[in-house]
């Protein structure tokens, strides 16, 4: 138990506030590694039980069936000014809890799907939970050594995502590599808040 | 019946007991509006408070502004569990903290360009 006396001053204020962008795709395609080399700090990891109402559920037994299980997460941070945090959190990549974790979605700015060509399909999944969400993402392509080069569109349409979803090239294991990816999404979250010019036009109407 | 050398735990079960006997068994905080990006800080954290050790850790380690999910990693304990302790210490007035912005309340071009400002600047 706490004990405060009332007429405690307070002495903090807090004008700072978070935000945050997240990084999926298949296990193993480099997440974390990206995380980790734009992160200020080390990754960190942190962990939530995520609770999955079983189908079929018996509502005259009045008992949840529920199948309970840690889905961990690794993150880093970057200080974006005194008042704006940004925090990356890299999904685990061979957990379909995740899919389940609501918070991790929720207000998101974006996200990144990290693709291997090796393995495209390992990003599938997603693809499609940002999809559903309405969460803009844009695909980064992930280059290991002796990985067939392919242009970054056939990979899209290989994806079959919208045209207007960049699909950059990346080595997630440089830090510059990985800052540009970043910036390819913020440009591309921006462009999407911007109003249509090309509707606009067609729109207009005509002398 | 005899069961020899069977243990219904194992080690494994350490870290699952000990989050929730921290939180006194409770899994939900009394505050619902932390997520793991709230930002949270210690309201004076030079000064000695009479509380549990966990509840000492954070408050020592939020003398500048932490996200929930930092909080938790540092610990080594699950979301849910920190968000029951934050909201101890919420409620005592011992940390304050701040939601991270929502779309609706931020003009977003503003905030993304921050961001894009930033990053560049990496």
């Amino acid at each position: 138990m706490a004990f405060v006396s009332s007429d405690t001053p307070v002495t903090q204020t807090l004008s700072a506030r978070a935000v945050k962008i997240l990084v999926a795709g298949g296990f193993g395609v480099g997440k974390t590694t990206m995380v980790g080399s734009v992160s200020e700090i080390r990754p960190l990891r942190t962990e939530e039980m995520i609770s999955e109402l079983s189908s079929g559920v018996d509502d005259m037994s009045g008992i949840e069936d529920k199948t309970t299980t840690t889905v961990a997460l690794d993150f880093g941070r970057i200080t974006i000014n005194p008042d704006l945090i940004l925090y990356l959190f890299g999904t685990p990549g061979q957990d379909r809890f995740w899919f389940m974790w609501d918070e991790l979605a929720y207000e998101a700015l974006g996200a990144v799907v990290l693709a291997d060509t090796r393995r495209l399909e390992s990003c599938f999944a997603a693809v499609d939970f940002f999809e559903r969400r309405k969460i803009p993402f844009i695909v980064a392509v992930n280059c290991f050594d002796n990985t067939p080069v392919y242009e970054s569109h056939e990979v899209g349409e290989a994806l079959g995502i919208d045209k207007e979803i960049p699909t950059v090239m990346c080595d997630v294991r440089r830090r510059d590599s990985s800052k540009e990816v970043l910036i390819k999404l913020l440009e591309h979250l921006i462009s999407l808040t911007m109003p249509a010019t090309v509707s606009a036009k067609e729109s207009s109407p005509i002398q | 019946m005899k069961v020899e050398n069977e243990f219904w735990f194992d080690e494994d079960a350490g870290p699952l007991v000990r989050p929730y006997a921290v939180a006194r068994g409770r899994t939900r905080p009394t505050r619902h509006d932390l997520e793991m990006t709230t930002l949270v800080v210690a309201v004076r954290a030079d000064r000695h408070v009479n509380v549990d050790a966990e509840y000492a850790h954070i408050i020592r380690m939020s003398r500048r502004p932490l996200s929930i999910a930092e909080v938790s990693a540092t610990l080594n304990l699950p979301l849910a569990v920190v968000k029951v302790l934050l909201s101890d210490l919420i409620d005592w007035g011992l940390i304050i903290f701040r939601s991270p912005p929502r779309t609706s309340d931020v003009p977003r071009t503003e905030l993304l360009q921050a961001v894009l400002d930033g990053i560049r600047k990496l």
